[in-house]
């Protein structure tokens, strides 16, 4: 593995992700973070995200604005579309996530990035959630991810690049392995 | 501290090693080279862990050749064969015999205190001080459990690769093993052989082919340098000693055993597990990326190999670089398995092994359990030593054959600090 070469530059901060790495393996307190998200109903299936604050690094954390997610169903399901459909948002969300992923390993590399397209398509067979058929799952029956990458070096060491990403991505581990969900519920108003 | 031994004085000794495995025996032979006073304790017999801590079946999967210690080395007429344990223990006893090493058996060390600059050793024979300790007692004395282990549904029996001796002992059902380095995949490939449908779970795991280009890969990671790279050429140290074992097993017929290899038994790949759900057991959906790296990650070993192959003068007497077909993956691995509905009857846990330190009483644990050493020097207590873990100093540390140098390093220090004290 190469070291970060200084005339490569994905625009990520590898001395500072290394650092934090370092200082976190010596104080796993700080390492406990804690993400938020709030949902409200808005109309139908019409509905209305936004993320401000995590927990982390021993303290409150304020993202830098409010960021809003607008989720929806489609008209082929009788709604209004207003939004992206929530299972998009999750493939959004890995995306972003791998892609993250690549930039930090290709910088860590020392390979120069150009361009980095990522495609996803998963299949779902409605039957589960429409309640038609019990063995059919709700979720996805397995998502593709497709890949193209313009960067300076070899197929071989651009597809362990993307490899990488997946082995270190957090949300690449929530979608293929399962985790607790716990939800509570209280009457207001 | 034992009762009965409390009335006799301590015995007083330069060094003390604990473990008569190769690497305490190995350490006890270049001490005495150094005219250090020592005696080395030894639980249960010499190589004791390859009398009772493996299976019947095994052999080493480094071949005769490579077994060697400090003074000592294969003599026999096979160089590119394996060793049975039989061999092993016959090997490492005659070790023990040839360098006349101060062992005394069936005598377990219950706890190593510090007192000033001197150790307190009690023992299941009497009680000790030295001034300088060397733990050998070895990387393997557990097998390591995932968390999940403890949610293991009642109706199959579970078993560690320390309990596990042949397939005659298991349920006739099939068998779920854990863990796909050296000891799962070996276990897997027998127990499938045995006539139990296998299902192993495969997390992250090293890939390499037995022979390349007509050689034995062992041949190549010692000829290239690879087995010797030392603790200031590798960045991430913690990674380093945290590889698993490589997917080899030493067979007559040099059989190459990877995944494929399995799939072409019949035996069933599924991702890592994760969670049981009562009988439910779920794995990971990552399959396909854990055996990518491994395919990658062979690949640029055998880039290397291939690089170094073309720089030597004997460059055109090797045979032709080769490459290995990916590792095949179903397009719909399995992701959960009801173990009653499936008829799976044992779960194997070939999930890893870890020491045992229960006996030490001097704080040199980190918060994982593990010792901290600089290369096998325990520099929080002066004096402690410990040899025979991965990656201790050198790739090759946890290696019969890569005792010698640690072993000789540490016999240097060790005789610095008993010269300074
Ligand atoms: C399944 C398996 C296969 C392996 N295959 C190979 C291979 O092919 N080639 C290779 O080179 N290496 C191989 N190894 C790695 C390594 O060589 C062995 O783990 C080897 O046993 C390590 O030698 P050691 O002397 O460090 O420890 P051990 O052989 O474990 O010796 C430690 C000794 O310390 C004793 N002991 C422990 N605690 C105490 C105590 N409190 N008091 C007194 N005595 C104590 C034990 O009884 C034991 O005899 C393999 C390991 C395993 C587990």
């Amino acid at each position: 593995m190469s070291e970060s070469t200084s005339s490569v530059d994905n625009g990520v901060n590898v001395e500072a992700l290394l650092g934090a790495r370092e200082a976190l393996s010596q104080a796993p307190e700080a390492a406990q973070f804690k993400w938020r998200a709030t949902c409200d109903w808005v109309k139908g299936t019409h509905s209305k995200s936004s993320v401000t604050s995590f927990f982390g690094l021993g303290e409150e954390q304020q993202h830098r604005r409010e960021f809003t997610f607008e989720a929806d169903h489609p008209e082929v399901f009788a709604s209004e579309d207003l939004g992206a459909t929530p299972v998009e948002v999750v493939l959004c969300g890995l995306a972003s996530c791998l892609m993250a992923g690549v930039a930090a390993v290709a910088q860590h590399r020392g390979i120069q990035l150009n361009s980095v397209k990522a495609t996803l398509e998963a299949g779902m067979d409605i039957q589960g959630i429409l309640g038609i058929d019990a063995d059919v799952r709700n979720g996805f029956d397995g998502i593709n991810v497709s890949f193209e990458v313009d960067g300076d070096a070899s197929a071989e060491d651009l597809e362990a690049l993307v490899a990488q990403s997946q082995k270190r991505s957090a949300v690449f581990d929530i979608v293929t392995n399962p985790t607790n969900v716990n939800v509570s519920v209280t009457k207001t108003g | 501290m034992t009762g009965s031994s409390d009335d006799q004085p301590a015995r007083s000794v330069d060094a003390v090693v604990i473990g008569a495995g190769h690497a305490g025996l190995a350490i006890s032979h270049c001490l005495r080279e150094q005219g250090v006073d020592h005696v080395v304790f030894e639980r249960g017999e010499i190589a004791n862990s390859w009398r009772n801590e493996r299976w019947e079946s095994l052999t080493l999967l480094t071949p005769n050749w490579q077994c060697r210690l400090p003074g000592f080395s294969y003599s026999g007429d096979d160089p590119d064969g394996f060793m049975s344990m039989s061999e092993v223990i016959d090997f490492i006893e005659r070790y023990a015999g040839k360098i006349d090493a101060p062992v005394l058996t069936r005598t377990e060390v219950t706890s190593v205190r510090r007192n000033a600059d001197q150790y307190e050793i009690a023992t299941a024979t009497g009680n000790w001080r030295s001034r300088a300790v060397i733990v050998a007692s070895g990387a393997c004395n557990l097998p390591v459990f995932p968390p999940v282990a403890s949610a293991s549904p009642a109706l199959v029996s579970t078993l560690t690769p320390h309990d596990y001796r042949n397939p005659s002992q298991l349920d006739d059902g099939g068998v779920l093993v854990v863990g796909a380095s050296a000891t799962g995949l070996q276990l897997a490939d027998e127990i499938q052989q045995s006539g139990r449908a296998v299902t192993i779970a495969v997390g992250e795991h090293v890939r390499l082919p037995r022979i390349y280009r007509d050689r034995d890969i062992q041949w190549w990671m010692h000829a290239t340098g690879i087995l010797d790279e030392s603790l200031d050429e590798i960045d991430d140290i913690v990674r380093a000693r945290n590889i698993p074992s490589p997917q080899l097993v030493g067979s007559r017929d040099r059989q190459i055993l990877d995944l494929n290899a399995m799939s072409d038994l019949g035996v069933r790949l599924v991702g890592r597990l994760m969670n049981f759900n009562g009988t439910v057991a779920q794995f990971s959906g990552s399959l396909r990326n854990v055996c990518a790296l491994a395919d990658l990650k062979m690949g640029r070993l055998l880039d290397t190999i291939d690089e170094w192959a073309a720089r030597q003068p004997e460059a055109e007497s090797f045979s032709p670089p080769e490459r290995f077909a990916r590792t095949r993956i179903d397009d719909h691995p399995c992701l959960t398995l009801d173990l009653d509905r499936d008829g799976i009857r044992t779960i194997l846990w070939a999930t890893g092994y870890r020491p045992d330190y229960q006996w030490l009483d001097v704080p040199v644990l980190d918060r994982k359990g593990k010792l901290r050493h600089d290369g096998g020097v325990v520099s929080d207590s002066p004096g402690m030593y410990v040899l025979g873990l991965p990656f201790l100093r050198r790739r090759k540390s946890s290696f019969i054959h890569g005792t010698e140098d640690d072993a000789r390093f540490i016999a240097n220090h060790l005789t610095g600090y008993l010269a300074r004290q």
